[in-house]
């Protein structure tokens, strides 16, 4: 019962780090980019690359995943997603399921159809007992990695100058703008940074989801679930949608595998319908 | 004279911040009415609570004796409210023969209609028609609306606006953005309106008000300041200190 | 449907009304212009009979594009003429699809039951029901809800088609379904004869039917929603009642579409409730242009033939081709295929008067 919640939360904090990017870039642009999901199989394929055929160690394998998927991000922004900011959220989500489409098949090119294994370094694998459950290391391993980075944004956010100027952007474009904010800038950060953060989630996550060319569709609804809960507003409303759904989907799969996904895209549309601005948000603004 | 419209204790707040104050208005059938204020009075957020557009947070909204206060904005539409809007609500792709007729049809009843063919009810495309050519938009009514000029799309605003035969029309600013040229078009059709449509006016140019309004509403942060006949508002020296005395000045 | 049939009951029906004969250049013959048919809608519908015989070891392709094209052309109801985004049409799709072959496997292949044009009615019916059902999820909300919400709506489909394996067998979907013959006259036969026919006649005359619906005074209020659904509302306009009906007529002849497809392959999937069987729709539609009524027919035909070009040198990797495409339609290509050719048309030949007739 606990191992299950355990392996819940790490789950969850997995979705938090995976996702937190297309928050905040939903919030600050109002823009959807669906593709988040290839600047994780980015990471995660780049991991399987240098651990497997490199022979590079796992603690490379996690800046490098950060660095290559953020500049990759910070590219795309550059040359391509720029064109769209002005656009419907219907061309947003066709030119994001494109690239979705482009990098599925472009992975199946490269690296094949099957799953990736890796192979973590022994001191990684094997479980621990704590509080009498028996707790996979390399769980324990994510949430320690997930935990820190969470109070990282979190203290980035909340307390440094691009912190607040990213949330005066988030809450009122054109005001930031009248106050000198370089929306544009934070954007083109934030997006890198949180594709490098999704990076980050897919080469932690290698081991723990599935790495195969499908990654990108299959998480893009687990990052929909996540800001319909959370909302796009905060990072703490993704941070316990992730947790939630994380805890539900593990839980779910075990008590009653016979349902599901069922449940969990049931509580996504109830909540959208519900709560349209997500669960966790903090009430009605304006 | 009856009453047509009225509100009673009506407030509005967005936050913290309460945009109509306790506003108790009525007005008389056949009205020329105009509502005035510096700006951010709370005039648009009026007008949208009139027209259903936004829900009160508390008062009430009386149409011909009637409770509307919880009605859609569809509903008052059908019991003879119209309105128009400070930033022109059309559809820019439509031809205004199209879109007057979507207002008649509605009216009508007519626009659930799924098998005869647009056009096969000639009485209602020939009272568009009509009603374009009397706002002098007749020649172009087959043009497509995006890329008219400013001047007539406000035109076809009020045209669309008279289409459902309303009682009580709201103009909110009719006149606002067009051009010195186009202004005077605009002008004689709202001169022109007929006397059994009462009529609320929200403008900013006071020629455009005193030419047209009989009495006059002031409305200063979100609470009304006065009322009283068109003489009495231009000679009350309050009025003049909050508002008008700029607007008088700058009008020479 | 039945919103609408009731509508069209009303006593207000144009039909009862003094229908004298519009002069010519009067308002109300403008209008009835916008109806009548061109020469190219023609050139297209006889280009489509005569496919028959030009590729006569192609007729299970092209059927599939009338099918596909019929689906397409539902999402238009909605997007291109109502302006209400979806991703989940492929849910309405699955649901006819298993409808007409769950109709047709209980029939044992035999009339009355497995006779296919019941079928087709009964996953009409059953999809529009569903549609009907989920079509006060979209009134509310953004572009981007919306969007979350059908597609959330097709994963729950194709979840329950999943794991209801006692009646449409799981993952294995319905395999043989046998239909009787087309109107007793004409059975399924292996090389598409019937396929075919049955197909592009079906198609056609949803096609018509559709036709009609976007050139009437209720298509008309239709483009008002989209064009400005405030002021629509502001007219007296029940726009919510307006987009429930359409949005189960869609579904309906989505679900037809599907019954087709199970009817004419005699198999059904969970694939075809699938994310990408909506993504593929989407694109079809917009690869041919929302809002002409013929995109998605183009549509379907340029993504099929694409489809079986591409894809027959590297299968594999025609995902990447579909993606590309989407992408680089969404940067440059306003409109579609039908967006370009009017484009071309005006830039060869422009228009004189001023009208803003053809596409509203």
């Amino acid at each position: 019962m606990l191992t299950i919640l355990f392996d819940g939360v790490a789950y969850g904090m997995l979705l938090f780090i995976l996702a937190v990017g297309l928050c905040v870039t939903l919030g600050l642009m109002n823009f959807v980019n669906l593709a988040h999901g290839a600047f994780a199989m980015a990471g995660g394929y780049l991991t399987v690359i240098m651990m497997n055929r490199m022979g590079i160690s796992f603690w490379w394998c996690l800046p490098a995943a950060f660095i290559f998927s953020a500049l990759l991000g910070a590219f795309l922004e550059r040359t391509l997603y720029r064109r769209l900011y002005d656009k419907s959220h219907l061309d947003q989500v066709l030119f994001s399921i494109g690239l979705i489409f482009m990098s599925m098949a472009a992975v199946d090119y490269f690296m094949g159809a099957t799953q990736q294994i890796v192979n973590l370094p022994p001191y990684l694998t094997g479980r621990i007992e704590i509080f009498g459950a028996q707790v996979g290391v390399y769980r324990l391993f994510v949430i320690a990695v997930c935990g820190v980075l969470a109070i990282g944004l979190q203290f980035i956010i909340a307390r440094t100058r691009f912190g607040s100027q990213l949330r005066a952007s988030v809450d009122d474009g054109r005001v930031a703008r009248g106050l000198g904010i370089d929306v544009t800038r934070i954007f083109s950060l934030t997006f890198a940074v949180g594709s490098g953060l999704a990076g980050l989630g897919g080469a932690l996550g290698a081991s723990i989801l599935s790495m195969d060319p499908f990654f990108p569709l299959k998480y893009m609804i687990y990052f929909l679930i996540v800001i319909a809960v959370g909302g796009a507003t905060t990072i703490t409303g993704p941070f316990f949608a992730s947790l939630l759904l994380g805890i539900a989907d593990v839980g779910g799969k075990y008590f009653v595998p016979v349902i599901g996904g069922f449940i969990i895209y049931t509580i996504m549309v109830a909540v959208l319908i519900f709560r349209p601005e997500g669960l966790f948000t903090r009430g009605k603004r304006r | 004279m009856s009453v047509v419209l009225e509100t009673k204790n009506l407030v509005k707040r967005f936050g913290g911040i309460t945009a109509t104050d306790n506003v108790t208005f009525s007005l008389p059938s056949g009205a020329r009415h105009a509502l005035i204020g510096p700006n951010g009075a709370g005039k648009t957020t009026f007008v949208n609570l009139l027209s259903g557009v936004l829900p009160a947070t508390s008062g009430k909204v009386i149409l011909n004796g009637e409770d509307i206060t919880e009605w859609t904005v569809r509903d008052r539409s059908r019991a003879g409210l119209a309105r128009t809007f400070q930033i022109n609500q059309l559809y820019p792709d439509l031809t205004p023969l199209k879109s007057v007729l979507i207002a008649i049809n509605e009216r009508e009843n007519a626009a659930t209609s799924w098998f005869p063919r647009l056009g096969s009810r000639s009485d209602l495309v020939d009272e568009a028609a009509a009603l374009l050519t009397r706002l002098n938009l007749g020649e172009r009514m087959h043009e497509r609306v995006g890329s008219m000029p400013y001047g007539l799309q406000r035109l076809l605003e009020i045209a669309i606006a008279l289409a459902s035969k309303p009682k009580v029309l709201l103009l909110d600013e009719p006149a606002a953005g067009v051009p010195e040229g186009e202004r005077e078009q605009i002008l004689d059709v709202v001169a022109a309106l007929p006397d059994h449509v009462s009529l609320i006016l929200i403008e900013h140019d006071m020629d455009l008000v005193f030419r047209f309004a009989k009495t006059l509403s002031v409305l200063v942060n979100g609470a009304l300041f006065v009322e009283g006949t068109r003489d009495e508002i231009a000679n009350d020296p309050r009025v003049r200190q909050v508002y008008l005395g700029e607007e008088v000045i700058a009008h020479g | 449907m039945s919103v609408v049939d009731k509508d069209a009951a009303a006593p207000a029906a144009a039909s009862a009304s003094p229908a004298a004969p519009a002069a010519k250049q009067s308002p109300s013959w403008r209008l009835l212009l916008d109806a009548k048919w061109r020469w190219y809608e023609f050139a297209f519908w006889l280009c489509a009979a005569a496919s028959f015989w030009v590729f006569p070891r192609k007729l299970m392709l092209l059927s599939e594009i009338f099918i596909l094209g019929l689906l397409a052309l539902s999402i238009d109801l909605v997007l291109g003429f109502a302006g209400l985004v979806t991703l989940g049409q492929g849910a309405f799709f699955g649901i006819g699809a298993y409808a007409a072959g769950l109709m047709a496997q209980a029939g044992m292949g035999a009339a009355p039951l497995s006779d296919p044009l019941l079928g087709l009615l009964v996953a009409g019916l059953v999809a529009g029901l569903v549609g009907f059902a989920t079509s006060f999820l979209v009134l509310r909300g953004s572009d981007l809800t919306r969007l979350m919400v059908t597609l959330g709506v097709a994963l729950i489909v194709e979840e329950l088609i999943v794991k209801f394996k006692d009646i449409t067998g799981g993952s294995d979907g319905l395999q043989g379904v046998l239909s009787s013959p087309v109107l007793g006259l004409w059975s399924f036969d292996l090389f598409g004869y019937t396929a075919f026919w049955y197909s592009l006649t079906v198609t056609f005359v949803i096609f018509l039917f559709c036709r009609r619906l976007i050139h009437s005074n209720y298509g008309l209020s239709l483009l008002a929603i989209k064009g400005n659904p405030l002021r629509a509302r502001t007219i007296g306009m029940p726009v919510n009642a307006r987009l429930v009906s359409i949005y189960t007529i869609a579904a309906a002849i989505a679900g037809v579409s599907g019954g087709l497809l199970t009817q004419t392959t005699q198999f059904a999937s969970p694939d075809m409730a699938a994310f990408h069987r909506s993504a593929d729709a989407l694109l079809i539609l917009i690869f041919g242009g929302a809002g002409y009524l013929y995109g998605g027919l183009l549509g379907a035909v340029a993504f099929r033939v694409m489809q079986d070009f591409l894809g027959n040198i590297t299968p594999q990797y025609w995902l990447f081709y579909v993606g590309l495409v989407l992408v680089l339609l969404v940067l440059f290509v306003r409109g579609g295929i039908i967006g370009l050719m009017m484009a071309m048309r005006d830039k060869i030949s422009p228009r004189d008067d001023k009208d803003a007739g053809g596409r509203q």
